[in-house]
């Protein structure tokens, strides 16, 4: 009976290889970069993730899927675990379009309890002060982890 | 057919000109089941690169959250008596379970109340029927939101 250890924490190699073996993130082509405990998620532009061809602007789809990515590899990160929680609930807050080039989302723990994590999470483009989209979830944490 | 003025498409043909001309819906295979007044019905079908989970094979959550926003801008356009620009103002999704995998997954929507400025929407996903599912969305949005914007205004770079 080994005492339980705070597990270490991911490094960006680690956090990759799990988050690049999820295929839908892969499909979105999104790439990620790990700077202390600060997790950034990238996703370039791609023709395929536009929604409204007018304007153009990207797929409310696109940004919800990444901003739930984001929130979920950042529960990760602070839990120190590679599984990624469930989602039980999310709300996306359509700021302003998407434009048609690369968006990058980072996600904040509002609370970490033991069974739920709270998230708030936030997307943009040009600059990071201007969000053009908000995340708020609730996350099931997986409990069993070796 | 060609003598004949042209009359104004259905809610239907409006609804599958939108997934037509949509790349994001195109790309992720979303096809349009059923239009009714004020409702609309899609599929996406399930497919190894949504997967979500590589140990289950569960599709994505994203994909389910681009299907509901999808199907519940459907629903909104079948509620319009003319055709104009939609946006999504937001979008809360409940998900009471993983999909099954290898299954299609289908969400229908219904945009109960209509305003001048704003719609509101429900939607559902599920593989078999709404009395089992995967997801609940309630969600908002924008009635010409395109406003004094003009085409390709987005191709610029922001004040």
């Amino acid at each position: 009976m080994s005492e339980a250890k705070t597990p270490a924490p991911l490094t960006e190699t680690q956090l990759r290889e799990r988050f690049l073996a999820v295929p839908f993130a892969r499909y979105l082509g999104i790439d990620l970069e790990l700077r202390g405990d600060e997790l950034t998620l990238v996703m370039p532009y791609r023709e395929e993730l536009i929604g409204n061809i007018m304007l153009p602007a990207l797929h409310g789809g696109t940004l919800g899927a990444l901003l739930e990515l984001a929130a979920v590899a950042t529960v990760s990160v602070k839990q120190r675990q590679a599984h990624l929680p469930k989602t039980i609930d999310i709300t996306i807050d359509y700021l302003r379009s998407g434009r048609p080039v690369a968006t990058f989302a980072r996600a904040r723990l509002t609370r970490l309890g033991r069974r739920i994590a709270s998230v708030h999470a936030e997307a943009w483009q040009h600059e990071r002060a201007d969000p053009i989209a908000a995340l708020n979830g609730h996350f099931l944490l997986t409990q069993s982890d070796t | 057919m060609s003598e004949t003025p042209p009359t104004p498409p259905s809610a239907a043909q409006v609804v599958q000109m939108m997934v037509a001309a949509t790349p994001y819906a195109r790309a992720l295979g979303f096809e349009v089941v059923s239009v009714g007044e004020g409702r609309a019905t899609m599929k996406t079908p399930y497919r190894k690169d949504v997967i979500g989970d590589p140990e289950t094979g569960v599709i994505a959550g994203g994909v389910i959250t681009a299907l509901l926003d999808h199907v519940c801008g459907a629903a909104v356009m079948a509620a319009l008596a003319e055709r104009q620009s939609i946006a999504t103002l937001d979008l809360r999704i409940d998900y009471m379970r993983g999909a099954e995998p290898g299954r299609d997954i289908l969400a229908e929507a219904h945009c109960y109340k209509l305003t001048r400025s704003v719609a509101f929407v429900r939607a559902v996903a599920y593989e078999d029927g709404p009395d089992n599912p995967v997801a609940n969305a309630a969600g908002a949005f924008m009635i010409a939101s395109l406003g004094d914007r003009k085409m390709g205004a987005n191709l610029k770079p922001p004040q």
